[in-house]
Parts: structure tokens; sequence; C-alpha cells
């Protein structure tokens, strides 16, 4: 692999958060929306409820952990979509590049991304509600591992399915984490879901992180094997999701798409 | 002191690509020396565009092979792409960055080496020395021409694909280019140019491809073709060649 090739992938990115500050900003406007109403909601049902159960710990700690996620995920699909949007597919993939160093540019900028997000989050959840992720303990640093291996291989998936049918499929990847939420439990356990739900939950590996800080905040612990699982999952999710790359990369390089797309318009 | 190569800069050999029952090119094979233009020309879907599509490694032949400066592009893509460079009119830089990003990020992909130096030389080169922080986006499509030849041009590329490189261009600026793109073959470079300009074709070119129904009909000079064919020039050739290219033979 050549990191002068990956640092230009990462590169172009970092030119156009630079050039752009509306860019820079609509990054944060949505967790920032979340975190103060969740924040607030949170805050609310614990003064009601009155059963001693940190309601805050476990609303805003999930949904400050399932943005993290979607920023990852989103991390990699705005990547791509800057080369859909600027019709720029001919001008990269005549070019040396490869495959896997297009991908690895791609999360690095990915990792600079989820360190501002996260950042950002952290902060206003200590600020406005004095919330703090320490309270998971050093679990916290599995918990972000966890999801952000998901958000990588969703947001390589995403890439694939706009590969494979075109630029228009964009609307399709918007969608991923909000169909998939239901699933992994953010905001309950997954013990009130179907059967088949809890199945297709147990398959996901972000369940296992917001299973586990409702474990820690309900007695203090959880059970290692858990985040293993998470971590194991999550990984062979990534492997799966480059082959399915790779896969759908060679075909447009067979079909002729990758040319094609770069005449084609978003519609 | 040029040195010959001694192979050429592209090898195209019996190349063939069929999209399910459609052939779009048949058997084709040609070379582009050192030192040489080639012009590719065709009427509209002749299949000059997936010729060039195949060299630069975005479509995969159903059979045949590519090399170039002796690389086969199907096994050692990296390396044979890393001595190509194309301009093409459908292939314009990101409008969101400006001129000194693009071609930044697009040295480091082809890892040119001096980034900064030669990054200067072909801003200078081209002309675009008041427009270097200026986003390509909102250049006129003369400039946004002359930075996708300065990113071409960018890696001294050993084979150079011009696909309509002076289309938009006022013709004192295309003359310009022109000259500057005959230097760049004179310094051991080997162009494949595609036109429609049959003047410009006549001027700039060493040898010619008439390529139509995905086939090579004629190759040869294109300031002595026409006449070895009862044409009075390369645009009287070119049109009965595009309206009858079955009657070749004829010709």
């Amino acid at each position: 692999m050549s990191t002068q090739r990956i640092y230009a992938v990462f590169l172009r990115q970092w030119y156009l958060i630079r050039g752009n500050a509306t860019r820079f900003v609509q990054m944060f406007i949505w967790i920032t929306v979340d975190i103060v109403m969740w924040g607030f909601l949170s805050k609310y049902l614990s003064g009601i409820s009155g059963s001693g159960f940190n309601l805050a710990s476990v609303l805003l700690g999930a949904i400050l952990l399932w943005d993290f996620l979607v920023q990852i995920m989103q991390g990699i699909t705005m990547s791509f979509f800057e080369d859909v949007w600027s019709r720029n597919f001919l001008n990269v993939f005549a070019s040396p590049i490869k495959i896997s160093e297009y991908l690895t540019g791609f999360v690095l900028a990915t990792i600079f991304r989820g360190i501002l997000a996260l950042a950002v989050m952290l902060t206003l959840a200590s600020i406005i509600f004095g919330f703090s992720v320490l309270i998971y303990g050093a679990y916290i640093a599995l918990f972000l591992l966890i999801l952000f291996f998901t958000g990588i291989a969703l947001g390589i998936i995403g890439v694939s399915i706009v590969l494979r049918l075109g630029p228009a499929a964009e609307w399709l990847i918007w969608p991923i984490p909000a169909l998939l939420s239901p699933f992994v439990g953010v905001l309950y356990p997954l013990t009130i879901l179907p059967q088949w739900m809890q199945y297709i939950g147990h398959a996901l590996p972000p369940s296992y992180v917001f299973t586990g800080i409702r474990a820690i905040v309900d007695n203090g612990t959880l059970p290692g094997i858990e985040l293993f699982w998470g971590i194991a999952l999550s990984l062979v999710y990534i492997v799966i999701a480059y082959f399915i790359l790779l896969s759908v990369y060679k075909k447009a390089i067979r079909s002729g798409l990758i040319a094609r797309y770069s005449a084609e318009t978003v519609n | 002191m040029h040195h010959m190569s001694p192979v050429p800069v592209l090898e195209v050999k019996e190349l063939t690509k069929l999209y399910g029952k459609n052939t779009a090119i048949e058997d084709v094979s040609f070379t582009v020396n050192p030192n040489e233009i080639v012009g590719l020309l065709g009427p509209n879907g002749a299949g000059k565009t997936t010729t060039i599509d195949m060299i630069l490694g975005v479509l995969e032949p159903t059979s045949g092979s590519i090399k170039i400066e002796g690389k086969d592009i199907a096994k050692k893509r990296s390396d044979a792409l890393a001595v190509t460079n194309f301009a093409a009119v459908y292939a314009q830089l990101p409008g969101n960055l400006t001129i000194s990003e693009n071609l930044k990020i697009f040295g480091l992909l082809y890892s040119v080496p001096q980034l900064k130096n030669r990054i200067e030389e072909v801003i200078k080169e081209f002309d675009l020395e008041q427009f270097r922080n200026t986003r390509c986006g909102v250049l006129s499509s003369g400039e946004q021409t002359r930075v996708s030849l300065a990113k071409a041009m960018l890696n001294k590329p050993r084979l150079l694909l011009l696909d309509e490189p002076t289309a938009s261009l006022d013709p004192s600026t295309a003359e310009t280019i022109r000259e500057k793109i005959k230097q760049y073959a004179a310094q051991d470079g080997g162009i494949l140019w595609t036109s429609h300009n049959m003047h410009e074709v006549t001027d700039v070119c060493d040898r010619i491809l008439f390529l139509s129904h995905g086939k090579i009909l004629l190759e040869g000079n294109p300031k002595t073709l026409p006449q070895e064919h009862g044409k009075k020039d390369l645009e009287e050739l070119f049109i009965s060649i595009a309206r009858e290219p079955l009657l070749r033979e004829s010709l």
C-alpha cells in the first residue's frame, strides 16, 4: 500500500472541510440536537420516575454512542459521495490507487471526523447535563471500538450499494442506521423485543454495547464474553463488507459502471 | 538526449469488448511508440471512449491485452497507471477544490517526486498562476481544460491519453496547447489523441487509426492517407468512412 495515495484521499476530505465552514457546521448540527433533546428528556424522565435508576446515564449515553456509530458510517459514505457528486470516479480510478488504499484513506478521514464528533458530544453532554462517559469505566474504550468497527462495516456496505446501483442509490444509504436501531436496543433491552427481532439484534454488534451500558449502570459490571462477541462480530462484518466491496468493484470494472458513473448525474 | 525504448509505450493486442451479445470493440490491435502522437478517430459510438476506458483500467476487456511500457494492465495495474495519465472533457477535476489543492491530491495519487516544484511548473506551463487558489468549479471551460491538462502532465507520463483536449479552447490557446503537447511527445512520451477536428489531427498526429463499429478500418499518416484513398483531405476521408464503413475496401 502507498502511504502517499492514502494521504491523498485523506487530504481531499480535509480540504473539503477546511474550505467550507457550512460543511463543518453541518457535521455537528444533528448530534447537537440529539444530545440536547435526549439530555432534557432523560432529565425529565429521571425526575418523574423516582425509581432511582440513572436514566440519564442510560438514555443520553446510548444516544451519544449511537450518534458516534452514525458519524463513523457517514464518514465513510460521505467521503465516497464526494467523488460521486463531483463525478470524480474516472480521475480517481484511472490513477494508480488501489481499492484498499482508497478505503484506508476514507477510514483515516473518518477517524478524524469521529474524534471531532465525539469531542463535541462529550463536551455538550458534560456542560449541559453533567454527564460523563467515564461512568462506564474502561469499558467505554471497548464500546467505542465495537461501534467504530461496525460503523466502518456499514459505511463500506453503503459504498458497495452505491457502486453497484449507481449515484441515485445514495438515498438508500441514509436510512440504514435508522433501520438497524430498533434491532440493537439503543433505548431498551433486547428482551422486550419479539423473539425474531432478538435473533437479529444478537447478530448486530452494537446490541452488545447497549446491553453493556445498561448492565454497568444497573449493577456495575458486565460479562466480558458479551464484549468479546461484540468485537469479534464487528471485525467479521468488516471483512465481509470489504469482500462485498471488492466483488462489486470488480463487477463495476467488468461492466464499465465506473466510467459511466463519471458522466452520470445524481437524480 | 532521447533514448529509444525497447518496447512501445502502449501495446494493444487483439482487444475485444462484448456487452452481452453486443460487440463494442472487436479484435483491435495497435501500438503507440515513444515520440509518437497517434490519433484515434471515428464517428460517435465507434468505440474510442471504450478503448480509452480499457487502457485506463476502468473497463475490463472481454479478451486481449493492454501493455503500458511493457506492463500488463490486467496484472500490474498500479505500475502501468503510474506512468499513464489522461485529460478528457468528461472528466473535469472536482469543482469544490482549488487548482493547487487538486494538483496536490493528484500529484500524491501519482507519487510525483518533488511535488511542490512540479505543481509550480505545470501551473506556469498552462498559464494558471492567477487561478491557483480559485476553485475549479468557477473556472471557464477553457480554464478547466487547461487544469485537466496540467493534471495530465503532472507525473510526466510515458503514455498520455487526450480525449478532445482542445475542444473548449479558443483558437489561440488551442494552438499553444498543441505546441506544448508536440513538445511533450518530442521528449520521449507517447500520446493517444482523439479529436473530431480533422485539421488539428492532420497538424498534430504522426499516425492515425480510424475506428468504426469497434474495428480499426484504416491506419496511416494523416498527411498522405487521404490522397492514397482518393480524397482531398482527412475530413472528406472521415466522412466517407463514417457513412460507409463497410465499403472501406472500395476506398
